[in-house]
């Protein structure tokens, strides 16, 4: 068994002589390689941690939840329309939510204010998120104003900053109590933004949806099934952005590709005629430029993947946070629970190396094969 | 006779050894992250189920990027999957597909020419 | 040690000008012995040189080694003939590493890597030990004189140092027949003669030499046991 894995070595030796005759050529090669699987795999990374929470925490979500339609838009739901949706068979619950946006023109951003039927929620009292006692640098037992409908400042107490855990749902929310709410908004009596219905058997949610829309034509049940495709379909490889970066990482790639599917030059060929004549034989050579080929991709790979994992999971994906961001001023901060999939890596593999090393071995094939008198002749 | 530097095979090998080495390390601290994952959704869950959320919170600078689960219909972006519009992460969301009973009585129809 | 019967090499058979470099040559060539080839160019020395040491096939004609040492091809027995011109390329390319060392006109280094590897190069396939190769490749690039260019690129070196580089790579696998093709071509007077003195220490170390010349410093040296002369690829005389 020594001699074969000797031949491995020792051709893998020329191969790194070979790489390093052109040194600078190739470092940046394996750099800009590195950069691409970078990006990719923190893209990867960073979707599937987000897609994996979603599946995790929404599934707690209301089996159902019934909005109302007014042309084309969402509107009050009238709290009376539960009492019929709850009298329809297999619905064991009907909670009617009651929540709305908040601009805040003092920082600027989009706040999330929902009612909650908390015991331990005080009148006058708010609970924040984390995102929300940031933007406006509010500790527990502060007080902050906000402007009522008629434009009269409120203050509220914030008793109680929601905890950093659960960030991802919670960054934006002001919770207080229902009367509170209906203060801020002027929201009538007998009107809630929309109703959240549980089902006794999930299985059965499907004709309670339909035995809905019967009911009240002007109203749009969404159930967890589609909440939950929402974001599996969310960060779609079709997506803008996703299509630009795969697009130009392709891009990229062709253009190594192309470089090395073309680049065997006049030199490169007499060097594999002098190979030839000196005893390799064609499958030697191929060793030899396989080698070439699978040092530079398998560490473009490796580090790409490496660094792509400290990027996301342990700098929250910072690189990306601008494209994220947009226009949001309150932006969550959450860290990602590192969720690797066997699949993807793989496949992301099979889509970089793979091509990389085939594209430096297919055109040495015809060279390889050329006979070993072609050194002598030359 | 001059002494022989490091083999070139032996210093490659040994740096792909130690990239492999990590790469087991990150899938091994990724496992090791179970317990801190478990705590977390803990505490995200008992929000989301006495709440009733039905979004996670990723962009606030729009209702439909805030909560696209809730989303109008007709929210601008909705027009058309390719459609472009003012916000960035609006590039991030794919409109919803998905078909609810109210969608089969009444199929969508693009409004917008 | 090596028997040429009737072989004929034509390049381009299939086109309307095929060309015939070698035309019906029949030759033995002695074991241990210095066999010089003369002619002007475009003899067929050269193709012939490719004939024998099995990198490329005749057209037509038999070629026959004699003496292989028996770990040369598997099934092969000591004191066999082995007719080379039937045989797959994989075993073509066994037999030329064992038994033949190729020294070139052009000396055909690998620009831009070492001297030592260099050397070396001809054994990477045969997975033999590392260690044990470069000392031998160091020991060899010593007695050449070139002990102090062991690590630099072979494009530093003189065309002298630069053929006895190719010497080395020639010698590592320690090789039955050395074959140099018009090796004092590029060489003055004073390294030709340093050449074939190195050549007549490997005839007097047992090793079969087939030369290929039209240096007088060449055919007319005293250690040349046979000059045969070639033109327009058939023998002319020493046959």
């Amino acid at each position: 068994m020594r001699a074969p894995i000797q031949r491995y070595r020792n051709i893998l030796d020329f191969a790194l002589s070979s790489l390093l005759r052109r040194k600078g050529r190739n470092l940046a090669l394996i750099c800009v390689y590195t950069l691409v699987i970078f990006v990719i795999a923190s893209l990867i990374f960073f979707v599937q941690a987000l897609k994996r929470e979603a599946r995790e925490l929404l599934i707690q979500a209301p089996d159902m939840v019934v909005q109302r339609m007014v042309a084309g838009r969402h509107d009050p739901i009238p709290t009376i329309q539960a009492e019929a949706i709850r009298a329809i068979r297999g619905v064991e619950a009907v909670q009617p939510r009651l929540w709305g946006y908040y601009y805040d023109p003092v920082f600027g951003g989009n706040l999330t204010v929902m009612a909650a039927s908390d015991q331990e929620l005080a009148v006058d009292s708010v609970w924040v998120g984390r995102g929300v006692a940031r933007s406006m640098r509010v500790n527990e037992g502060d007080l902050i104003s906000l402007r009522g409908y008629g434009g009269q400042p409120i203050l509220f107490a914030v008793q109680k900053i929601l905890p950093e855990a659960s960030e991802l749902v919670s960054s934006d929310l002001v919770l207080m109590s229902e009367k509170d709410v209906r203060a801020l908004f002027n929201f009538p009596e007998g009107l809630a933004t929309d109703l959240a219905v549980t089902a006794g058997n999930p299985r059965e949610l499907a004709t309670i949806a339909a035995k809905i829309v019967e009911l009240f034509p002007d109203t749009r049940p969404i159930m967890k099934t589609e909440i939950l495709r929402t974001y599996e379909a969310i960060f779609d490889w079709r997506g803008g952005l996703m299509v630009v970066v795969l697009g130009s990482a392709i891009l990229a790639f062709i253009i190594f590709a192309w470089d090395k599917a073309t680049g065997l030059s006049a030199e490169e060929r007499k060097e594999i005629g002098i190979l030839k004549s000196i005893g390799w034989e064609s499958s030697d050579v191929l060793l030899l430029k396989f080698w070439e080929g699978a040092v530079v991709s398998l560490t473009a790979f490796l580090s790409g993947v490496l660094l792509a994992y400290v990027h996301v999971f342990f700098f929250s994906a910072s690189l990306f946070e601008h494209a994220l961001k947009g226009w949001s001023v309150l932006f969550p901060r959450y860290r990602l629970v590192p969720a690797l999939d066997a699949y993807q890596l793989t496949v992301l593999f099979f889509l970089t190396v793979l091509p990389y090393t085939a594209a430096t071995l297919v055109p040495i094939w015809r060279a390889a094969t050329v006979d070993p008198d072609a050194a002598m002749r030359s | 006779m001059a002494s022989s530097p490091m083999r070139k095979s032996t210093l490659c090998l040994s740096l792909i050894g130690v990239q492999a080495a990590l790469f087991l390390v990150m899938l091994l601290h990724a496992n090791a992250q179970k317990d801190r994952a478990i705590h977390q959704r803990l505490s995200s869950g008992i929000l989301v189920r006495r709440l009733g959320l039905t979004d996670l919170c990723l962009f606030t600078e729009a209702r439909y990027t805030r909560h696209p689960a809730m989303a109008d219909r007709h929210a601008a972006f909705q027009d058309h999957p390719m459609g472009l519009d003012h916000f960035p992460s609006g590039s991030l969301l794919a409109p919803p597909t998905f078909p609810s009973p109210h969608a089969r009585t009444h199929p969508a129809v693009p409004e917008h020419p | 040690m090596i028997e040429l019967v009737h072989v004929e090499k034509t390049y381009q058979a299939d086109l309307a000008t095929p060309f015939t470099a070698v035309d019906d040559v029949s030759l033995s060539i002695a074991a241990g012995k210095l066999t010089v080839l003369k002619g002007p160019s475009g003899s067929g020395k050269t193709t012939l040189l490719t004939l024998i040491g099995c990198m490329a096939r005749p057209t037509s004609g038999r070629i026959h080694l004699h003496g292989l040492p028996e770990d040369t091809l598997p099934e092969l027995k000591e004191g066999d003939a082995l007719e080379i011109t039937s045989l797959p390329e994989r075993f073509l390319t066994a037999i030329r590493r064992r038994t033949f060392g190729f020294i070139f006109q052009q000396f055909n280094l690998i620009r831009g890597i070492s001297v030592l590897e260099n050397v070396m190069l001809p054994t990477y396939p045969t997975g033999e030990d590392h260690q044990r190769v470069e000392a031998s490749a160091i020991q060899r690039l010593e007695a050449l004189g070139l002990a102090r260019h062991l690590r630099a690129p072979v494009d530093r070196l003189s065309g002298g140092e630069a053929q006895r580089v190719a010497i080395a790579r020639a010698l590592i696998n320690d090789p039955l027949v050395i074959i140099a093709d018009e090796p004092t071509a590029h060489l003055d007077s004073k390294l030709s003669e340093d050449f074939m003195e190195l050549m007549g220490q490997f005839k007097s170390s047992g090793k079969t030499l087939l030369i290929t010349s039209h240096d007088p410093i060449v055919y007319g040296s005293p250690l040349a046991d046979r000059v045969v002369e070639m033109r327009d690829g058939r023998i002319v005389k020493g046959s």
